[in-house]
């Protein structure tokens, strides 16, 4: 089952190695890492999409998460309203003739052309998992370049609500 | 036992001028370090110099090898209950350290490991005995440090014997470049150390202990596992006033053993694949399981289809990923061992109800099934030979091993009585632990009778340690039980392998005597059973270093045994 996981972390040397470390030495598969600078000084925030076989490895991951000494905090996001987000850049073969098309497709993505060459494109789009995936798979046949994904970033929504109605604010149900 | 200072240098301006290295030293003695095992090198010789100049009474052991130093610490660290002091150098002096880094991690030791760096501005070039020890450390530490500024080794100092010796403790590692070491230091940080992600649970939830206490009264076939966790939180008196109040029976891991008194009615020895059929069956048969700061390891728990079935489980441990990781648990107690059973004997006005039945079942498979052994008329076997140690000295010694079948042997009749006398490589099975981890507990406890029991394949993996006992005349007692052979190798190999006895006998090896006479140690080789009872009493007791090859039958096994893959139930070899 794919889980959600965030970690608050002191920004020290070595510590991504740590985390990663860990989970490949549990045997976790990594889907997707994302790891930036938050709003405090020292203080970092990686969010993970990890693979786990049952409720136990994954009460294991985050207990030995939450014993290295520079992670401050654990939070599994799978179960509550979320908000989570991916950026993609994608490079397509494009020349002058096809620009408006693509234009029609992305516009309904919100997704931006953010480079254009004589004969590539290149566009930007932020959302969901699955909107990346859609989009990507609607440019495929103009022949894709390249893509960078910048994996799944998350937090909870403001407002958590009533248990019954997670699943359809909840991405992984 | 200071090595004499040949020169002593004048304060200078420049010597008064603190280096790097000065301000670890400054920090180690501000932890009252009494003894560091070290081996020096060139990453460390700021640091060695510091040492050298250093008006603190430090007692620097200097080992042959550093995995001996290491070795030595966790046997300090083990008996004296306090951080053992780690020093080596960068490259090869630190991945020698890695063996017993690892072994530490499994077993649950407190050290500080400081290992000295290739300087900051080649750091990551393939340097002259440069290695990334904080990539290699990581998976085996509690937590490792490379310092980047001399400012920060005292905080960094102060929080590496926090993090090792509270909690859970483990080995942490602090990687100190030579620059940084050697360097002039005009600032430190002296501010009290913070740290924000770490904070181990000490005393467990009282509302967990009344449930333990309903259960409890409930059982009708209650039974209490020990672990090293009752050792590490100094919770043996009050787990003996609470077993004797209410009459629990009580069984041991390995490394928990001395827990609870061997001899004790209430004792029904280790449990686990050389465990006794006893202790076995009551795993398998009762119906709560306490279990007291032990992490259901594999080798106790043997097939965990088959482990504890029909018991409700109780797991007290300060370390709260261990609870439910191998064996699913219904009451939870993440809690010091020793501050838990504080507060059982606060909380608990009753025991078990009616368990009458349950202990006199217990008590008729004690008497039935003892463990056993051969006593064949010609030559001696090693399990003879490790009752008549304890017999001769009472059972009053420190005892250290290896790993294999003299380790499971003097765990099955060396019976201990106090904690902190059974140090052993359990986790990791470190052959060459036992000798080296000896000469950390004669040192940590002068007074003790301190005995290595070891095998004639592990104690050659350290044996260069015997220049410690030379040099400092310390009266280790080292009994190789000497089979030739890789033992419980040959005895897999034996079982499982058609006896295939690949790789395992080892009959070219050195006159341990004549090796013991080379560092001026007193040396006995024994081959009889008649010359081994005769000459025991006297080498115990003999004021100095021991070496005694004690000539075993090769053919012997431990038993019982429970293969491979089987649950704990399914014993071989139960009875002759």
């Amino acid at each position: 089952m794919k889980r959600i996981i965030t970690l608050v972390v002191q920004n020290r040397s070595g510590v991504l190695n740590r985390v990663t470390g860990l989970m490949h030495k549990r045997q976790f598969n990594i889907e997707s890492i994302s790891v930036g600078r938050t709003e405090q000084e020292g203080i970092s925030k990686m969010t993970f999409v990890v693979d786990v076989e049952d409720h136990r490895k994954l009460e294991q991951l985050t207990k030995q998460l939450n014993k290295q000494i520079d992670v401050l905090k654990v939070t599994d996001l799978s179960e509550k309203a979320i908000v989570a987000r991916e950026l993609a850049l994608i490079k397509i073969v494009s020349n002058a003739g096809v620009r408006n098309e693509v234009q029609g497709i992305i516009e309904p993505f919100r997704a931006s052309v953010i480079d254009v060459s004589k004969d590539s494109l290149s566009v930007q789009v932020t959302g969901k998992p699955e909107k990346i995936e859609a989009l990507i798979n609607l440019l495929r046949p103009y022949g894709i370049k390249d893509t960078a994904r910048t994996g799944l970033t998350a937090f909870s929504r403001g407002s958590q609500p009533q248990s019954a109605e997670l699943t359809q604010y909840s991405l992984l149900k | 036992m200071k090595t004499e200072k040949t020169v002593t240098p004048k304060k200078s301006a420049a010597a008064s001028m603190q280096t790097g290295a000065d301000v670890l030293v400054e920090a180690l003695i501000e932890q009252q370090v009494e003894t560091i095992f070290g081996y020096p090198g060139g990453a460390v010789l700021p640091i060695y110099d510091a040492l050298y100049r250093s008006e603190a009474e430090f007692e620097h052991i200097l080992t042959r090898h550093e995995q001996g130093a290491i070795h030595a610490a966790e046997g300090y660290a083990r008996v004296k209950r306090k951080a053992g002091v780690v020093l080596a150098t960068s490259g090869p002096g630190a991945t020698n350290l890695v063996t017993g880094i690892a072994d530490a991690m499994m077993d649950s030791l407190p050290l500080v490991v400081i290992t000295g760096q290739v300087a900051t501005n080649v750091t990551g070039t393939d340097a002259f005995q440069e290695a990334d020890f904080m990539g290699i450390t990581t998976p085996i530490t509690k937590h490792n440090y490379q310092v980047q500024s001399s400012y920060d080794i005292p905080r960094i100092i102060k929080e590496a014997f926090h993090i090792a010796s509270t909690g859970r403790p483990g080995p942490v590692v602090v990687d100190i470049p030579k620059d940084i070491s050697a360097k002039p230091c005009f600032e430190t940080d002296q501010s009290p150390f913070h740290l924000p992600g770490y904070h181990p649970t000490f005393k467990p939830n009282p509302i967990q202990i009344k449930k333990l206490g309903e259960a409890l009264k409930k059982a009708k076939k209650p039974l209490i596992l020990t672990g090293a966790g009752v050792l590490h939180g100094g919770g043996s008196d009050t787990l003996k006033k609470l077993v004797e109040r209410f009459d629990i029976p009580v069984t041991s891991t390995l490394l928990g053993l001395g827990a609870f008194p061997g001899d004790h009615p209430l004792f029904l020895g280790m449990a686990g694949m050389h465990g006794t059929y006893t202790s076995n069956m009551a795993i398998t048969d009762c119906d709560l399981l306490i279990n007291i700061g032990a992490r259901f390891d594999d080798r106790l728990t043997g097939n965990l289809e088959h482990f504890a079935k029909n018991a409700v489980v109780a797991h007290i441990d300060v370390d709260p990923a261990e609870i439910g990781k191998n064996v699913p648990t219904h009451i939870p107690i993440v809690s010091d061992a020793g501050a838990a059973l504080q507060e059982m004997e606060r909380q608990l006005e009753s025991g078990p109800e009616d368990h009458q039945a349950w202990l006199e079942e217990l008590h008729y498979n004690k008497d039935a099934y003892p463990l056993w052994f051969n006593n064949p008329p010609e030559g001696m076997t090693a399990q003879w030979a490790v009752k008549k140690i304890y017999e001769a000295t009472d059972g009053d010694a420190i005892v250290t091993t290896d790993v294999g079948q003299h380790q499971m042997w003097a765990a099955q009749y060396f019976q201990f009585t106090r904690p902190d006398r059974w140090v052993t490589s359990g986790g990791l099975g470190t052959m060459g632990f036992g000798f080296p981890a000896a000469i950390g507990c004669q040192l940590a406890c002068p007074e003790e009778n301190v005995i290595a029991i070891v095998g004639d394949g592990g104690f050659q993996m350290t044996l260069q340690e015997l220049s410690v006992l030379q040099e400092r005349n310390l009266p280790v007692k080292i009994v190789i039980l000497n089979n030739q052979a890789l033992g419980m190798v040959r005895q897999w190999q034996e079982e499982f392998y058609e006896e295939r006895y690949s790789e395992s006998l080892v009959s070219c090896q050195p006159d341990f005597v004549k090796l013991a006479d080379s560092y001026s140690i007193r040396g006995v080789k024994i081959e009889s059973q008649k010359d081994f009872e005769e000459q025991i009493g006297e080498l115990m007791s003999y004021n100095g270093p021991v070496l005694i090859d004690a000539r075993v039958i090769q053919q012997e096994n431990v038993f019982p045994m429970v293969p491979p893959g089987r649950g704990i139930n399914d014993m071989v070899g139960v009875k002759p």
